[in-house]
């Protein structure tokens, strides 16, 4: 701010050579700057997602048709969801892994519910871009990890659908979830 | 405006000299394009895309306006609304492939409008700012051109979205919440798709706006020349109209003759067959590639794969990305030889060709498939690239002996035609 110096003849400064009016221009320029900031805040906060989007942020899937080794693909957030019933072998093959070598650390048990280890549930993106993974489809390319792979950029993921090979840096992310019965569960 | 000789609005027409008194604006288009510009007289046809470069922004807003009064910007309808375009508007398919190609076009002569200025040395003292403001415009074309290619609302739309958006999230701890914020929702959507069309719709005007400060700034100086010699007296210029307005329409007449060709008969040559299926959130297509024009940038991205000092490969690969934009706006101290024009600098011409090269297989490396040995390849390509602006360029500004300058502009126009009698130094005709 600057503030034009005046030989003060008005006798309004006192001791310490501060002026009324420079106290007055602070004060102003001030609040115009707090409110500004107010008005800024609505014009950011719009963008985040709104309320209709968010009322659509959980949703209920029945498990009673996924067979051991099979999968399905349904949305959450308007994104896919993979619900996965791993076999015996891939439980064995998840837990063969030592957790502390791997990229993004995890045990199968992190990943899924107290005495309930067959059912993987997580998201269908991509940790590197987003994209959609295959493997949840019958006869999909699974990786050479037997879990998930992604074909734009080559992520491999393995049965427990932690990141094994290419450029995504996490696991494929667990939404929160929980059992509401033995054969559903409620994500979000 | 720009130097001492040029000559000054004098209206005759008592009505123009009215309008003059009360807004000068035919004063300023005379001065920035008209005869009171004086321009170097050995502009050869590189400094044609400046000018063509905004006859493609025209050309966009003009079929973008027309296309914004068909098109629907919800997720439900705007697929089909594009397809109605195509199909039921009365030369609705025209408008379309022409904005579409024509965004094409638009990257084709400003990648040669940045050529031009990089071997010519146009962005050294005391156009800085031309080119600064120059790359200003080029990321607000390139947000704009990615805002546009959603809005179609087809696989490669939606994935696009997806896939860019998803770049912010590499961004530690508030990534995730910029992601969000951008799209308004956990995933591309209808709030996604309507702020893009809003923004798509506003930013072209921007644009414009940037482009009248670039103008602004690039006649403060004046135009820069193929000798990088500057302008001595009267007798290197010419002014601009007509002498560069008569080269300037030629140079459009033969860009509209190649847009055409490629407009009319081959329209969706540049396109992806992907996008004419509607976005499929469940359903990512095997091979998510941008826009060719977007591709030397989209291999620097794909180039990083493992992780460096305990910072995520995706990290890496979006810093690089936005890195090799930004490290242009440095370009003016990082080449610091006083020689502009690269015709006399040459080992920097070698180079500078290499470079050329390497931005070419980049692009090429960008549209291939993530897997080797491209991958490889990018890497290498993507070191080079910032191994030329960091490293080839400042050593080469110092250690290198150009060649020798002519006098004058007016004494390289005239060597090259044979006539080396300086003696008879042309005025330049009426």
């Amino acid at each position: 701010m600057a503030i034009v110096e005046h030989t003060d003849s008005t006798g309004l400064s006192g001791d310490d050579g501060v002026r009324r009016r420079d106290f007055i221009n602070i004060a102003a320029v001030s609040f115009a700057g707090v409110g500004a900031v107010a008005v800024v805040l609505p014009l950011i906060d719009q963008m985040n997602p709104s309320a209709d989007v968010l009322a659509l942020a959980s949703t209920e899937v029945d498990l009673s048709a996924i067979q051991p080794g099979q999968a399905i693909k349904t949305t959450f957030r308007s994104q896919p969801l993979f619900v996965r019933q791993l076999t015996e072998k891939e439980i064995a093959e998840a837990d063969k892994v030592d957790a502390s070598t791997l990229r993004d650390p995890q045990t199968l048990e992190e990943r899924t519910v107290d005495g309930k280890k067959q059912w993987l549930v997580t998201m269908g993106v991509c940790t590197h871009l987003g994209c959609v993974p295959l493997g949840a489809g019958e006869g999909e390319n699974k990786g050479e990890y037997g879990g998930y792979f992604c074909p734009c950029h080559g992520s491999s993921y393995d049965t427990a659908a932690r990141i094994r090979k290419g450029p995504a840096p996490k696991n494929l992310e667990v939404p929160k979830f929980s059992f509401t019965s033995d054969t559903a569960i409620l994500v979000g | 405006m720009s130097f001492p000789w040029a000559e000054q609005y004098t209206p005759k027409n008592p009505v123009m000299v009215w309008i003059d008194d009360k807004l000068p604006l035919p004063r300023l288009a005379y001065n920035a394009v008209g005869a009171g510009y004086p321009v170097p007289r050995n502009l050869n046809y590189f400094w044609n895309f400046g000018v063509l470069a905004g006859l493609a922004l025209m050309i966009q807003i003009v079929t973008g306006v027309i296309m914004a009064m068909h098109y629907g910007a919800n997720d439900l309808v705007a697929f089909s609304t594009v397809e109605q375009t195509m199909r039921d508007v009365n030369a609705g398919w025209l408008m379309r492939y022409a904005h579409a190609n024509g965004a094409s076009f638009f990257f084709i002569v400003v990648y040669l409008h940045i050529f031009r200025g990089l071997y010519f040395g146009s962005y050294k003292a005391p156009r800085e700012m031309v080119w600064l403001l120059g790359l200003v415009i080029f990321l607000l074309m390139m947000a704009t051109a990615f805002m546009g290619y959603v809005l179609p609302w087809g696989q490669m739309s939606y994935w696009g979205a997806k896939v860019i958006t998803g770049l912010f999230g590499a961004i530690p701890v508030v990534g995730e919440p910029i992601q969000t914020w951008l799209l308004g929702g956990f995933a591309p959507g209808n709030a996604s798709l309507n702020r893009f069309f809003s923004l798509h719709f506003l930013l072209p005007f921007v644009i414009a706006g940037v482009i009248i400060l670039h103008i602004w700034a690039l006649h403060i100086p004046g135009s820069s020349n193929p000798t990088g010699v500057e302008v001595k007296g009267p007798q290197d210029t010419v002014p601009f109209h007509p002498y560069y307005t008569a080269k300037d329409g030629f140079g459009a007449g033969v860009f509209l003759i190649a847009f055409c060709a490629l407009l009319f008969f081959a329209p969706n040559f540049l396109g992806h067959p992907d996008n004419y299926i509607e976005a499929n959130p469940l359903s990512t297509p095997a091979h998510i590639v941008p826009e060719w024009y977007f591709w030397p940038f989209y291999a620097i991205l794909r180039a990083f794969t493992v992780d460096f000092f305990f910072v995520p490969a995706k990290l890496l690969g979006v810093l690089a990305m936005f890195a090799s934009i930004l490290l242009l706006f440095f370009l003016p101290w990082l080449d610091t030889s006083p020689v502009r024009s690269g015709k006399y600098r040459p080992t920097f011409n070698k180079f500078f060709w290499i470079l050329v090269i390497d931005v070419l297989i980049l692009g090429w490396l960008g549209g291939a498939p993530a897997e080797e040995p491209f991958v490889m390849m990018s890497q290498v390509a993507a070191a080079y690239y910032f191994a030329h602006f960091l490293i080839i360029l400042p050593l080469i500004s110092r250690s290198e002996k150009p060649l020798p300058l002519p006098g004058s502009i007016t004494e390289a126009v005239l060597a090259k035609y044979g006539k080396t009698d300086g003696a008879t130094v042309a005025v330049p005709a009426e």
